[in-house]
């Protein structure tokens, strides 16, 4: 290769002929790329499948992909700072559990939701506060949280399922707006949405997010306060996915202590589909909204094909791994040609080729 | 460093038109939604000879299921159906039969025959399905009787019980510790039929002696209940039998056993698979098992799908129908339909039977 070429030129900025591109940029990043493959996804799946194109596929989908999509929210901030949080599924277990023991022991239901949604903030405290001031790392913390997190739910609830739920409230987490076919529960998951794109994407906090994802000492020394931040992080993850576990009882009217198993996986995996970098520093709302949404999609018209449940675990395994490859492949290239403009530009007529 | 200006400007331009696109597109979906939604109430009443069933068992990949599956699409091919699919999840999990059921909806299927996982989580989503004007049989696991139309059941519950019951007093000779080991700790018909083991157990004099010291779950996954069967061993000493009320967790089971000391010494029964069981029952690992012959029940769960969207039946206590060679089948209370008593399988019979 050619480092001598290039170590004496600084790569980072534009060249001084170049004209910046006018406007945002955000069409042409990684999230865009998304969307577009989101799109095209959408596009395909109407032509080819039959009945994909319906209102009622709108709403089983966004039904289906609410939990996943609630979880990953928090999620993205946390991956974007360079840490992970495995425990979320059991979190919301464990608020599954908790909400169908308060209600079959006679508490008023939304009391219920309260009292799971609290468990969800102390199981996110927990994990904050060891990961955040103790400073053990989170891979570490949350596998032992999500064993025992879905080990409380088991004591919690046990072999049982409650089912008994308010016909109303349970209704409400599966009614749609008109003939739509939209999911009234869509409303507040939005809001949850917007909240945590301002964060990212608006505020002095969540720019601190991706300083600490390349770098924690540097982000330590420009004053963000790197421990804390991480603790509001967790905590954050504990409620929103409590909130999940609660969405999921009452979509399903059964509260039991394996509920939401597995969905960790599918959580981070929608998110580092969405363009987070697992290493940190990278990644935004709205890529993981089009890659929760894709995955969902694809699920939800592989199975309206009939197309095994193998084929679609094996498509989520590659999609995954060609989502973590293409970005190191596409910005090797974007350096060579850089590069290579940059020597052709500089050395023009005195010095022919470094390289040839 | 002109060049480099128009390729800017040129991949700017393509950019817009492609995002221009993709929003003419977004609208063009958005209209075609709109000209559909009639599309997906009416074809849940179609004619009755291009009728569709589709079988969503609890798992796929798993041998029992399999054999019913297999009666199940023989049968509705017989009964008369058009086409027969099968669906499922690869986990058996409360929730993940769900959007299985919503597909099918969408799809206007005309009969659902369903194993439950949970009786409750699946209840809402076949309400809808059933609104679209979907024939509801739950077979093998029932739901919540107010969400299907009738329910195949093997045997009656009772009979599966107290069968696995008599076999491991046999073997154990009336007295010692015995464990269960079931598949999920919530499916339904082990559940049902371990409470009635349970108070067979305390009930029954000529069990007195015989104490049930352990009820563990395998998940019906071959390797935890392999390991259950391990820890079984492990944490009660003492124990002289083992009853294992699922296919999986008894083949398991009879794996670590007959590759371990305790072979021949502990007695396991249950329902297993003659076509899994045969190599331990010729080992010594087992001496009696039981079961149905489960492609029978996929084939009455068909015959009566069909018999309830031809409308020859609605689910009614008395409603008859005729379930092909098998002869005629009755609806009991409670939207029963029983479809036989089990067999007992031994080193004497088990060759004549391949499933």
């Amino acid at each position: 290769m050619s480092e001598p070429a290039t170590m004496s030129v600084d790569t980072s900025k534009a060249l001084p002929g170049a004209t910046p591109a006018r406007g945002p940029r955000w069409y042409t990043g990684r999230d865009a790329v998304m969307i577009y493959i989101l799109i095209v996804f959408l596009l395909y799946a109407m032509i080819t499948i039959p009945r994909f194109a319906s209102p009622v596929t709108t709403g089983f989908l966004i039904l289906d992909v609410i939990p996943t999509l609630l979880i990953a929210m928090p999620m993205t901030l946390i991956i974007i700072t360079g840490e992970i949080d495995l425990s979320v599924a059991s979190i919301a277990g464990l608020s599954s559990a908790t909400l169908g023991m308060m209600w079959a022991g006679g508490s008023n239901i939304w009391l219920s939701m309260a009292v799971a949604l609290v468990v969800g903030l102390l199981a996110g405290i927990f994990n904050g506060v060891l990961i955040a001031f103790v400073g053990l790392p989170s891979l570490a913390v949350t596998i032992g949280t999500l064993a025992l997190f879905r080990g409380l739910a088991l004591v919690v609830i046990g072999d049982n399922a409650v089912a008994n739920f308010p016909k109303e409230i349970t209704a409400l987490a599966s009614s749609k707006l008109g003939a739509t076919g939209i999911p009234i529960m869509l409303i507040p998951v939005l809001v949850v949405v917007v909240i945590f794109g301002l964060i990212l994407h608006q505020t002095a906090f969540g720019r601190g997010l991706y300083a600490m994802g390349y770098s924690k000492d540097a982000a330590h020394f420009v004053g963000i306060n790197v421990g804390l931040s991480k603790f509001w992080l967790y905590l954050a993850s504990g409620v929103v996915a409590a909130a999940a576990g609660i969405f999921w009882t009452l979509r399903y009217t059964s509260a039991r202590s394996d509920n939401a198993s597995g969905l960790e996986l599918t959580v981070i995996a929608a998110v580092l589909l969405g363009g987070v970098s697992i290493f940190g520093g990278k990644g935004s709302i709205p890529g993981v909204l089009a890659g929760v949404l894709l995955i969902g999609s694809l699920n939800y018209a592989l199975r309206l094909g009939r197309v095994s449940d193998v084929v679609l675990v094996s498509l989520t395994g590659l999609l995954l791994i060609a989502s973590v490859i293409a970005p190191s492949i596409s910005a090797s290239i974007t350096r060579w040609r850089h590069e290579r403009r940059l020597r052709r530009q500089l050395s023009a007529p005195a010095e022919p080729s470094v390289t040839g | 460093m002109f060049t480099q200006r128009i390729s800017t400007t040129r991949r700017i331009g393509s950019l817009t038109a492609s995002l221009a696109i993709a929003a003419l597109a977004l609208t063009a979906c958005a209209g075609s939604d709109a000209g559909t939604t009639p599309s997906a109430g009416e074809s849940g009443g179609s004619a009755k000879t291009d009728a569709t069933i589709t079988f969503i068992p609890k798992q796929l990949n798993n041998p029992y299921t399999d054999v019913v599956l297999g009666g199940g699409k023989e049968g509705a091919t017989a009964a008369g159906f058009a086409t027969a699919n099968v669906v499922g999840p690869l986990e058996a999990s409360a929730s993940s039969q769900v959007s299985f059921i919503n597909a099918e909806t969408q799809a206007g299927t005309n009969a659902i025959v369903i194993a439950a996982n949970d009786p409750d989580a699946v209840c809402s989503a076949l309400g809808e399905a059933r609104t679209a004007g979907a024939k509801i049989v739950a077979f093998d696991s029932d739901t919540n009787p107010e969400c299907r139309d009738v329910f195949i059941s093997q045997v009656v519950a009772k009979d599966v019980a107290l069968i696995q019951t008599k076999l491991i007093s046999e073997q154990i000779g009336g007295k010692g510790e015995i464990a269960i080991l079931s598949a999920t700790a919530n499916a339904t018909n082990q559940n049902e039929w371990i409470k009635f083991m349970e108070e067979e157990l305390a009930s029954n004099p000529d069990y007195k002696d015989i104490k049930l010291v352990a009820k563990v779950y395998g998940d019906d996954d071959d390797a935890k209940s392999f390991q259950e069967a391990q820890g079984l061993m492990q944490a009660h000493p003492n124990l002289k039998g083992i009853i294992s009320p699922t296919t999986v967790g008894i083949a398991s089971t009879a794996r670590y056993l007959s590759t371990s000391e305790y072979k021949g010494k502990v007695a396991l029964t249950g329902l297993g698979l003659p076509n899994e069981m045969r190599s331990f029952v010729k080992d010594g690992t087992v001496t009696e098992f039981a079961l149905w012959d489960p492609a029978q029940l996929g084939e009455v769960a068909a015959y009566a799908a069909k018999a309830l969207v031809d409308g020859t039946i609605t689910g009614a206590t008395g409603d008859k129908f005729t379930a092909g060679a098998l002869g005629e089948r009755t609806v009991e209370d409670g939207g029963l339909v029983i479809v036989g008593p089990p067999t007992v399988f031994n080193k004497d019979n088990i060759d004549e039977y391949d499933f």
